[in-house]
């Protein structure tokens, strides 16, 4: 048996010390990580996955330690992954999520992995995606993805998660704006958290106004739930809407959903592909760095180049 | 890359507090110094038993392990962690610490595999030098 083969029957079988081989991977080695996911691929698809996203402290990560526990009680067993950003200086990062979810770690049905953005855009990493196939596959009920503190343009969690609930608190400026620019276009579940500030109240009015001024047809209305984090407070009502909209995404959506996401993502392997093998290609036939040249002495456009390179013409 | 271990990869190291002991600053800087030298450090925050620190270290899939401990229980705490290691099969991670620890105990943990101990006053220059050269290559 390979090492990949050995890892992914690991996984499988639920195996911890495989499951958290096989996420460094999918970070790490592409085309490993291509033979991983087909091994397991077909036994993905079983778990809800959960978005969690919002602005830098909000309380994102405390809240999931309770609604693990919350979970727990429930009898599911839980993978979280919890996003950081990569210092884009040092290419390091300081992943601290994991500081608020303690007690979890011995618990023997919950996985928690952190995991750095490396750069990638869009509030998630690029092995975000597969890490959640492995959480699935080795047989987590629920998944919950933590984003970086997220504004406008972090939105890629769309892509990875069933039920996104977006998360804010009173007390942190501005960033009611962000969620009105990008995130709530995204949210199935608004949380106001914090609750036991004395400004919550306004901060779930300026949700509800904004709601209202969206003219959007929509099927399912997003709820606001109330929470506090520190004490668990709310955190019951956040799962039972979550599982409603679970229960809302299987009847009315469901299909229409994994639809749109086999096709995002589609799209997006078949432009890895093309985009390396043409590039490769290049390479092998030195033909990249000449191209380059061009372009760097104005005597060709980029999109010209990569036109004509498509279509197979000699470039002058 | 300078910042990553042979087989390409970035290194990801456990920065762990074991045991009741809210001394933090040292493990702070010794976490930032690691990740302004181009590393992925986890840190766990304070007061972890031997048992969270391994399961984390499990999870995570570390290179490398940092235990930092200025309580003084270093020589009740670090066995129990070395032996939890040892029983997870998580042999071939790096395992170092600091804070404050005496002379005499450091080649008694030295026996037990910890690689490494630094004491106050260690430029982090040496402590990412040292990550650099020893980090396991995997
Ligand atoms: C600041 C300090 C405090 C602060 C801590 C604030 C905080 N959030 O960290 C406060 C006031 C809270 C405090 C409290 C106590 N303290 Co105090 N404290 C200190 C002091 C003066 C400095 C520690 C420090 O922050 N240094 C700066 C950092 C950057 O240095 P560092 O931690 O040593 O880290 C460096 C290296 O050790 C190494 N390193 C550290 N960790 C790691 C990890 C890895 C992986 C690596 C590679 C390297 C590494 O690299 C760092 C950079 O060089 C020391 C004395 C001293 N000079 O060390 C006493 C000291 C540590 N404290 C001591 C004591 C006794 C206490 C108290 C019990 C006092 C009391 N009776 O209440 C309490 C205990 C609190 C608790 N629950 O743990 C004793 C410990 C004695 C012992 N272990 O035998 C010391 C040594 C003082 C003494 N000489 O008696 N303390
Ligand atoms: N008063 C109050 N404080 C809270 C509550 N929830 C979280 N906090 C505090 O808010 C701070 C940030 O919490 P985190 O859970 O780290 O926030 P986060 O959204 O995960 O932050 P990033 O990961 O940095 O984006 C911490 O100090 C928490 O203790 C709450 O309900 N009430
Ligand atoms: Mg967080």
């Amino acid at each position: 048996m390979s090492k990949v083969e050995e890892i992914a029957r690991g996984v499988l079988a639920g195996d911890k010390r495989s499951i958290a081989r096989a996420i460094t991977i999918v970070e790490n080695s592409p085309q490993e990580a291509q033979k991983l996911i087909a091994l397991i691929y077909s036994y993905t698809g079983k778990a809800h996955v959960i978005g969690l996203t919002g602005p830098g402290g909000a309380g994102k990560s405390t809240l999931i330690e309770k609604m693990v526990r919350e979970y727990r009680r429930r009898d599911k067993t839980v993978g979280v992954i919890a996003v950081d950003p990569t210092s884009p200086f040092s290419g390091g990062a300081f992943l601290g999520d994991r500081i608020r979810m303690q007690d979890l770690s011995i618990d023997e049905g919950v996985f928690i992995r952190s995991m750095a953005t490396r750069n990638n855009p869009g509030g998630i990493a690029k092995a975000t995606k597969d890490a959640v196939k492995i959480l699935d596959a080795a047989g987590k009920d629920v998944i919950i993805v933590e984003t970086v503190g997220a504004g406008q343009s972090e939105v890629e969690i769309i892509k990875v998660a069933q039920t996104i609930v977006v998360i804010h608190a009173p007390g942190l400026g501005d960033e009611i704006q962000a969620i009105k620019a990008g995130l709530m276009e995204i949210a199935d579940i608004f949380v106001v958290n914090k609750a036991d500030r004395e400004n919550a109240d306004k901060t779930v009015m300026d949700i509800q106004a904004m709601l209202q001024l969206d003219d959007r047809k929509k099927v399912w209305n997003p709820p606001i739930v109330k929470t506090i984090a520190i004490t668990g407070e709310g955190v019951q009502q956040l799962l039972d809407k979550i599982e409603e909209h679970r229960q809302f995404l299987q009847k009315e959506l469901g299909h229409e959903r994994s639809w749109e996401k086999a096709q995002a993502e589609l799209i997006e392997a078949i432009r890895d592909k093309v985009t390396s093998s043409i590039i490769e290609k290049l390479k092998r036939e030195k033909l990249f760095e000449k191209i380059l040249q061009q372009i760097v002495n104005r005597e060709i456009d980029p999109a010209t180049a990569a036109e004509k390179l498509l279509n197979q013409e000699q470039l002058e | 890359m300078q910042n990553e271990s042979k087989s390409g990869r970035k290194i990801r190291v456990l920065i762990a507090k074991p045991g009741l002991d809210s001394h933090d600053r040292g493990a702070k800087v010794v976490a930032r110094a690691l990740r302004d030298a181009g590393m992925e450090v986890i840190y766990t925050g304070l007061r972890q038993t031997p048992e969270q620190i391994v399961e984390a270290a499990l999870q995570e899939d570390v290179d490398v392990i940092g235990l930092s401990i200025l309580s003084g229980a270093h020589m009740t705490l670090f066995p129990r962690i070395m032996e939890l290691l040892k029983e997870k099969g998580l042999t071939d991670v790096l395992v170092f610490a600091g804070g404050i620890i005496p002379e005499e105990d450091v080649s008694e943990l030295k026996k037990i595999g910890i690689k490494e101990v630094f004491g106050p006053g260690t430029p982090t220059e040496k402590i990412i030098k040292y990550v650099l050269k020893n980090a396991p290559k995997r």
